[in-house]
């Protein structure tokens, strides 16, 4: 089995997640970009928990907490998105600056 | 032959799944391409041996998370087009120019050999419910009940936000 390709396709779609939290101004496409990131990552750790034989399953359990930790951040993310939306009217990340210095 | 079959599909399945979320303006072909990538990429957990994992992925992210965000979606509007032109005039072939080199970089490493250790594809690791649930009970229970003190922390943070009124007062 080779690891190469799944290790460049994380990274490309790394990259494409970084380049959507960048360029959009959505702060819902902010969110779903970064869940792109993560599963990217995610691809790495099983990849390589199966490359190297781990009897622990340590890859595919920290994708697990990864998967979980994604699951707590998009509930969080999501619930200010919809107050930040209640009190500005708008979900545009370039309007937001109340706590510009 | 087969794997390499399948992940060409599959890989070219995210890829386009993922450039169509960041490039879409409607927010919701945005959420329908990043599950287009989440189910291509359960297939590259199959593929690897990760049954469980593969499994959590088509429901946790492909059902509940993508259903979440689509809510979400719906409440805020789905025809808000945001402008798309640059402030900054030299940013956009600055990127393009980055960007090919980052990506001739890429494929460049990919033809190297990244991991030496144990010999690779003699058996793929067993990633069955339990297997799995074997190591998650008897290694890993401790971060697996810090796991549960997180989700806990994340629903009284949701519930408080959705609380929370500009006068200072809650319900």
């Amino acid at each position: 089995m080779i690891i190469n390709q799944f290790l460049v396709l994380a990274a490309l779609l790394f990259s494409i997640g970084i380049y959507g939290v960048l360029v959009r101004r959505n702060a819902v496409l902010v969110l779903l970009s970064i869940e792109l990131m993560l599963t990217a990552v995610n691809i790495n750790l099983v990849a390589f928990g199966s490359y190297i034989q781990d009897t622990l399953r340590s890859g595919q359990v920290f994708a697990l907490f990864v998967i979980t930790v994604a699951a707590a951040e998009v509930g969080i993310g999501l619930a200010i998105v919809v107050l930040v939306f209640r009190n500005r009217a708008s979900a545009n990340v370039d309007e937001l600056d109340l706590m510009r210095w | 032959m087969v794997e390499l079959t399948l992940f060409v599909i599959f890989g070219l399945a995210a890829v386009f799944g993922a450039v169509s979320m960041v490039w879409a303006r409607n927010p919701v072909y945005s959420a329908l391409g990043l599950m287009l990538t989440m189910l291509s990429i359960a297939v590259f957990y199959v593929s690897n041996g990760g049954y469980f994992v593969a499994v959590v992925q088509v429901i946790i992210y492909a059902g509940a998370v993508m259903t979440l965000f689509l809510f979400v979606i719906m409440l805020i509007g789905v025809d808000k087009s945001e402008e798309r032109t640059e402030r900054l005039p030299v940013q956009r072939p600055l990127a393009l120019g980055l960007l090919a080199l980052f990506a001739a970089g890429v494929l460049w490493a990919g033809r190297l050999v990244w991991v030496t250790g144990a010999p690779a594809g003699v058996v793929p690791v067993d990633g069955s419910i339990e297997a799995i649930g074997t190591e998650l009970f008897r290694k890993w229970v401790l971060p697996f009940e810090v796991t549960a003190l997180l989700l806990i922390i994340a629903a009284a943070g949701a519930v408080a936000l959705a609380l929370f009124r500009e006068d200072g007062g809650d319900e």
